[in-house]
């Protein structure tokens, strides 16, 4: 019996948010995408995460601040419950600044690492944050394929629409690590930006995603110091689609994944 | 969910190399806690250690990703004929169309403490320090899917303790997609003094060996260890005895950090969203391997969870008394468990518990029981209160 070939892995786009060097919403960086406005780098400054309750908040790092921000972002943008999206946290490692902490007290005669300190070094902190914050007992995943871990973001999150048929909440983003990591690790800047994705066009949906794996070459950006951004940080590795999503007209993006794989992104009006 | 067959399975942990030892030991209630001995840890803990691990040696193509838990992946890759198995998949289907889908809390972490130790007078990592193939999180990933020479999708699920059991969702969802046709799933989680030292810092850690559901329970014993399952659909012509992935449940806590919400609301919901998706209730439960970790507070947590959702009608037991929590690596561990449970019809001990709390309202196992057994549960609850539950069966006859 012949079955019937599965749907597409397809979603439309709610809402976005973005939060990187000179970038500070989407509005923002949609202007510089598009070229309206110029690019000008600027330092990363992740507001303070003030949906978390008072001692929360204050336990939180940067990577945590910066993923909580752009999350937020998108789901203001999008108006609803936050609390009912599944999400899914792509980050390409750990947070650099704790993760120097712990192995230099480990490296100490002293070894009495900070008990915050170890349990905000997993890798789903902002996942575990975010639905203490938006009081969401909704699944949530935190993965990584390091370099390509924006497009297995979107992987999952499109393989997750398409299970569950509801909305999900795509997260991805890194900080510069110190020194030394930061010579065995050279991320560029802090970066991070964030898909609301939806199973079904709506009346506020955007334009429509579709994605395939491909063996092609990546699409890159023109501007040089965009593109530096785009090399720069694995979630900005998001760009180009980001690009043909602000320019509004359509078209298809490959995006980097793994070695010899990459995602193709075809976004329909 | 349509159900998915475990078509070939492995696990390598401190009480066994590989499925048979592995099945011995659980059938003997043989456990492999010991006084921590490892590296220059300082600390009163016992722990599972695997020692066979540091006598592997990675294949000359790939040893930029020499660190110990990409050592004790591809110890484990070596056992039950799985790689073999991988290959037969990948020439039916073509490598490009499997996935591999991997959970790990700290990967080659080890590798960056030792670092830290030789930096040098400018503060510099040493020259052979590579941090994208040992400590970061996809080397897991990278490594194993270079070894089995797969090309299709990949990543690597960090949900700290429930890593391995998410990946069968992550797989589970792509294929039904059909994006891949199958996945190799799994999970490796090795020694390091980051988590020693870390749920010490949380007074999390038993001062003896782990006596989960235990009256005197007083924390977890950290173990190590590494588990992969080949996940296909299923096909008319799969063997009798065959186990199957039937449903996956996941839900976060939305409470705290480090502790589980008292009551185990969150480990309800993804006991109930794994049954849910895979059409069955409660009393379809024959068995259910418990998160079990041994603190007083996730135990009780869970406890009250299980009571809810089955009474004491179903006998219930942790593993990690015999292998240590595994941490990244427990959920696949413990799914590999259960289905040699189904397969030999044994609901496992829960070793070194001697006095299972009264408190906790539940069918507690501190014997083997032998009896056959058709549909199992297997619970993986994490920090960040990251929750998953697995049902797997094989229906009998």
């Amino acid at each position: 019996m012949a079955e019937d070939p599965p749907p597409p892995l397809q979603a439309y786009v709610r809402a976005i948010g973005v939060l990187g060097p000179g970038l500070r919403d989407w509005p923002s960086t949609a202007a510089v995408l598009t070229g309206r406005e110029p690019y000008t780098p600027a330092l990363t400054e992740p507001p303070p995460p003030v949906a978390l309750p008072p001692a929360e908040r204050r336990r939180v790092g940067a990577t945590v601040r910066l993923a909580l921000s752009v999350a937020q972002q998108a789901a203001a943008a999008a108006d609803l419950d936050a609390a009912q999206l599944a999400t899914v946290f792509a980050a390409s490692g750990g947070d650099g600044a704790i993760c120097h902490e712990i192995c230099s007290t480990l490296a100490s005669p002293e070894r009495q690492i900070s008990p915050t300190r170890f349990h905000n070094s997993i890798h789903n902190a902002a996942s575990g944050y975010w639905s203490i914050a938006m009081r969401s007992t909704a699944p949530s995943i935190a993965l990584t394929a390091y370099d390509g871990s924006f497009a297995a973001g979107l992987l999952e999150a499109l393989a997750q629409l398409r299970t569950r048929a509801a909305p999900v909440l795509l997260v991805s983003y890194e900080i510069a690590y110190p020194e030394p990591l930061h010579a065995k690790r050279p991320l560029a800047a802090a970066f991070a930006c964030a898909l609301l994705l939806e199973p079904r066009a709506g009346s506020d949906t955007g334009a429509r995603i579709e994605a395939a794996l491909a063996q092609e070459p990546c699409d890159t950006l023109e501007d040089d110091a965009l593109e530096s951004l785009r090399l720069g940080v694995p979630s900005a590795r998001g760009l180009p689609l980001l690009r043909r999503l602000a320019l509004g007209d359509g078209g298809r993006v490959v995006i980097e994944y793994l070695p010899g794989l990459q995602l193709a992104v075809e976004v329909t009006p | 969910m349509r159900p998915l067959a475990l078509s070939c399975f492995t696990a390598t942990s401190a009480i066994g190399l590989g499925l048979e030892a592995t099945y011995t030991a659980l059938r003997a209630r043989r456990g492999a806690l010991a006084p921590c001995a490892f590296e220059t840890v300082a600390l009163q803990t016992w722990v599972a250690e695997v020692p066979q691990v540091d006598a592997v040696r990675l294949p000359a193509a790939l040893a930029r990703f020499e660190c110990r838990n990409n050592r004790l992946a591809q110890l484990a890759l070596a056992q039950d004929g799985f790689i073999a198995a991988v290959q037969a998949c990948a020439a039916r289907h073509g490598p490009r169309r499997i996935g591999v889908f991997l959970g790990t809390s700290t990967s080659g972490m080890l590798q960056t403490e030792l670092a830290y130790r030789r930096r040098g007078p400018d503060g510099a990592l040493p020259e052979d320090f590579d941090y994208a193939t040992t400590h970061n999180a996809f080397s897991l990933g990278d490594f194993v899917r270079r070894s089995l020479a797969l090309e299709g999708p990949a990543a690597v699920v960090s949900t700290a303790c429930s890593s391995s059991a998410k990946v069968f969702g992550s797989a589970a969802r792509l294929i039904e997609a059909g994006v891949i046709d199958a996945a190799v799933v799994g999970g490796v989680d090795s020694l390091c003094l980051t988590t020693l030292y870390g749920f010490h810092a949380l007074q999390l850690v038993a001062r003896g060996p782990c006596r989960p559901f235990d009256m005197n329970r007083d924390g977890i014993s950290i173990g190590e260890a590494a588990a992969f399952a080949l996940l296909e659909p299923l096909t008319p012509d799969a063997p009798a005895g065959t186990v199957w992935l039937t449903g996956v449940g996941e839900s976060s806590d939305a409470y705290h950090m480090s502790a589980p919400h008292p009551d185990g609301l969150g480990a309800r919901a993804a006991m109930l969203a794994a049954l849910a998706d895979a059409g069955r209730r409660p009393e379809d439960i024959d068995y259910i391997n418990l998160h079990g970790t041994g603190t007083p507070s996730n135990d009780a947590a869970e406890a009250r969870a299980v009571a809810a959702l089955v009474g004491t009608r179903v006998p219930v037991s942790s593993t990690k008394g015999a292998t240590g929590h595994t941490l990244g690596a427990a959920g696949a561990l413990e799914a590999v468990i259960c289905a040699l449970a189904l397969r030999h019809a044994l609901a496992p001990a829960g070793i070194n518990t001697t006095r299972p709390d009264p408190a906790l309202a539940v069918d507690y196992l501190i014997d083997n029981r032998l009896d056959e057994l058709a549909c199992v549960l297997s619970n993986s609850f994490g920090f960040g209160g990251s929750n998953c539950s697995l049902l797997l069966e094989r229906p009998h006859g």
